[in-house]
């Protein structure tokens, strides 16, 4: 066979990754090296990841660069000082639906709002899935969870919406099934200068498809499948038609702004600290 | 045959995505939960079971027709011909 | 170089900035605010930067990212902020990433009393963060020295690969004194360290050097490490193993604890004569003085030792003098914490006392030096 090419971003002596089997967190991992593959000019010397804890954070030992598995919802901060203290690195961040909306929210709104330079990819699996299934920010209403054992009455966070409110600069959206889709999705937001936002759909067949009934992992890809539409065909949709299970996903928005380590360099030349 | 496999056992967790999502009935699981070719003439490569295997354990390629010279009896010239290994 | 009038917070900012701090991250608060606002305007002077964050626990996070990029960091807070810090100062003892907190100390717990001057979280600088950790803590007395342990801090932390806690109260923070600042040539500065092999030659990120500390690369240096806090072998990876976690342990505090003796800064005055002491550090540290020096002038035999270095203990320091005097007078801005630091190093070789006081205000030389009649007439009736 011929190697494949993004295999050199992998640490070959970690895999098998520990994730279960069917869990979508491997498809995403395998689509971001493969759109850092596609940049120009990133390396495994010069590209950073930036993971948070949880089970998609556990991505970033797995992966060939300089890598850092920080504290619970803080890989953002962490992220903003690697990228501010030397701005020729690129920096990507892997998070989860907790990481990054729960214990992490507000560094993830203000990370946004300041447009520092990153690539954010959040895994939404739905649940806390390394503690075993219980109800996360982004659990859809009235799914099952260990500590939602009636059904989730927490009305969830749509991502998306909010990274874009609070000021990033690309915000779009794919799934584990629509594996081409995301990696351009990702290869784009890593193009944008500024903070990109990435949510990516994935199975968690172990803590919430078994608990919601439903079903294998192949179940739960296909209901990606049969349920996201195209943004541009969302769009041209009537609100009593996007019912149900449907979602969009594609690019929601993406803007033109000063970054910030471009508006702190003009704070340097003003202070004369420019060499 | 349209394509060539290559298994990595040990990566294979037998989640059954490839399986499921192989349009022709190509893969199927043995009986330790393996990924094996049950159907390999069936296989029209469409590399579907590799895009989502979320383990890295399965990889399709495409066989590429092999360019080879023969001579053409009937003109007696030696021409290249597309050939496809069996 | 002239005199200046400046605030101790002021010159913890220049120290700091001048050994070699190129990175700021912080969050408002009083009273360290001051700290803040100098890195603010002195760091894009040099080229470095200076980020205000959303909150206490991001202001650790930026730094430490901005440290494993390469640079030199520090950041400030007090009371609550602290608190809010202590889960990534753990992240930072775990990790081994170089890092000063200072810490300009206000009247707790909760928000207590946030302009009014504190000690009480002495033992927080010590325990503060969850699990065992080792951890080096330094107080200054004066202006000057908040410069000097500000240059000292920096320093520690980058040879030691450890979070350093630069231990103010708001006394000397917002002390204003004149004071000669030395000039960039005549300090010492610690270098980050470098790897010493290369990847090729099976370079390991946490492999200790002879020192104990081991020399991590900063990230973009091609040396592809893996930095995480749960417990990890010397390849910077995860291990489950019981013995990686008893070795890794032991070796993040016997790398600091062997250096114990260079790293504890004691001062003593008048310890040739004394037959009692006492023992002080940071601001109140001035009052202590005052009246140990009213004292002996009626001729009272009692010397002063200022804990200078308050992490890790000086056990050895306060356990020779405790052979040779009679009583140890321990004052603090607080219901008693330093005190049983003092007993446990002491091993009851001289009666220890405490000198407390948690009312916001300063002590009064004259406190102290009552308290200081108290204990020896008490010593003296036992």
């Amino acid at each position: 066979m011929t190697e494949r090419s993004y295999e050199k971003f992998f640490r070959q002596n970690r895999l098998p990754h520990l994730w279960c089997p069917g869990c979508g967190n491997g498809i995403v991992m395998k689509a971001i090296v493969q759109a850092v593959e596609k940049k120009l000019g990133w390396t495994q010397d010069n590209t950073i990841i930036v993971s948070g804890i949880g089970c998609s954070s556990r991505a970033s030992g797995y992966m060939d660069f300089d890598t850092l598995h920080t504290a619970h919802g803080r890989a953002i901060p962490f992220a903003t000082g690697i990228k501010l203290a030397n701005p020729k690195l690129n920096v990507i961040v892997i998070t989860g639906d907790g990481d990054c909306t729960a214990i992490g929210g507000n560094h993830f709104i203000h990370g946004c709002r300041r447009n520092v330079d990153l690539t954010v990819i959040l895994f939404n699996n739905n649940i806390y899935g390394m503690t075993g299934g219980q109800a996360s920010p982004m659990t859809p209403l009235g799914k099952k969870a260990t500590t939602a054992p009636y059904g989730s009455i927490d009305r969830p966070f749509d991502a998306c919406k909010l990274a874009e409110a609070a000021g990033a600069t690309y915000v779009a959206r794919s799934t584990a099934f629509h594996v081409q889709h995301l990696t351009k999705m990702i290869e784009d937001g890593l193009d944008n200068r500024g903070f990109s936002f990435i949510e990516a759909l994935v199975q968690c067949p172990t803590a919430y498809g078994r608990r919601n009934k439903i079903g294998e992992p192949a179940k739960m890809m296909a209901w990606m499948r049969d349920n996201a539409i195209m943004k541009s065909a969302w769009d041209k949709l009537t609100d009593d038609k996007k019912t149900g299970d449907k979602f969009p996903i594609g690019l929601f928005y993406r803007a033109e702004t000063e970054t910030y380590d471009e508006a702190y360099h003009h704070v340097i030349e003003l202070a004369g600290g420019a060499k | 045959m349209k394509s060539e496999f290559t298994l990595k056992p040990e990566r294979c967790k037998g989640c059954g995505i490839c399986v499921a999502f192989c349009p022709r009935q190509v893969l199927a699981l043995d009986t330790l939960g393996k990924v094996y070719v049950a159907n390999h003439e069936k296989c029209i490569a469409c590399g579907q079971c590799e895009l989502r295997c979320p383990d890295y354990a399965i990889f399709m390629d495409k066989k590429v027709p092999k360019k080879v010279q023969r001579f053409d009896e009937t003109t007696g010239l030696s021409i290249t011909v597309e050939e496809v290994e069996k | 170089m002239s005199a200046r009038l400046m605030q101790g917070n002021e010159a913890v900012a220049e120290g700091a900035l001048l050994a070699g701090v190129r990175f700021f991250g912080g969050y408002p608060i009083t009273p360290s605010t001051e700290i803040a606002e100098g890195m603010a305007k002195l760091l894009p002077q040099v080229g470095g930067t200076f980020i205000q964050m959303e909150d206490e626990i991001a202001s650790m996070g930026v730094v430490l990212g901005a440290s494993l990029a390469g640079k030199k960091v520090l950041t400030a807070s007090s009371g609550p902020g602290i608190s809010l810090k202590q889960e990534l100062i753990g992240y930072a003892a775990a990790t081994e990433i170089p890092v000063v907190i200072v810490n300009v100390q206000r009247v707790g717990p909760s928000t207590g009393q946030p302009t009014a001057p504190s000690q009480g979280d002495v033992m927080q600088a010590r325990w503060g963060t969850h699990g065992d950790h080792s951890i080096i803590v330094l107080s200054p007395w004066s202006v000057r020295e908040a410069f000097d342990l500000a240059v000292r801090s920096v320093n520690y932390a980058e040879r030691f690969r450890t979070p350093v806690i630069l231990l103010m109260d708001e006394i000397v923070g917002h002390l204003r004194e004149s004071v000669e600042l030395p000039a960039e040539s005549e300090i010492e500065i610690y270098p980050r360290r470098a790897p010493k092999k290369s990847r090729a030659e099976g370079y390991e990120p946490y492999a200790p050097d002879e020192d104990l500390v081991p020399n991590i690369a900063n990230f973009g240096e091609g040396y592809h490490i893996h930095v995480t806090g749960l417990i990890h072998d010397e390849t910077g990876f995860p291990s489950g193993s019981p013995k990686v976690t008893r070795e890794s342990i032991k070796r993040m505090h016997e790398k600091i604890s062997r250096a114990a003796d260079e790293i504890i800064d004691v001062q003593e005055e008048f310890m040739d004569d004394a037959e009692f002491a006492v023992v002080a550090f940071g601001g109140t540290s001035r009052t202590a003085y005052e009246a140990v020096l009213s004292a002996r002038k009626r001729g009272v035999k009692v010397g002063f030792v200022r804990l200078v270095t308050i992490f890790p203990f000086a056990d050895k320091i306060i356990s020779e003098l405790a052979k040779k005097i009679r009583g140890l007078l321990v004052a603090e801005l607080n219901y008693g914490q330093i005190v049983g630091e003092v007993e446990r190093a002491a091993k009851g070789q001289c009666a220890v006392k405490l000198c407390a006081k948690y009312d916001m205000t300063i002590f009064e030389p004259e406190e102290i030096e009552a308290a200081i009649d108290e204990m020896i007439s008490e010593v003296d009736g036992e």
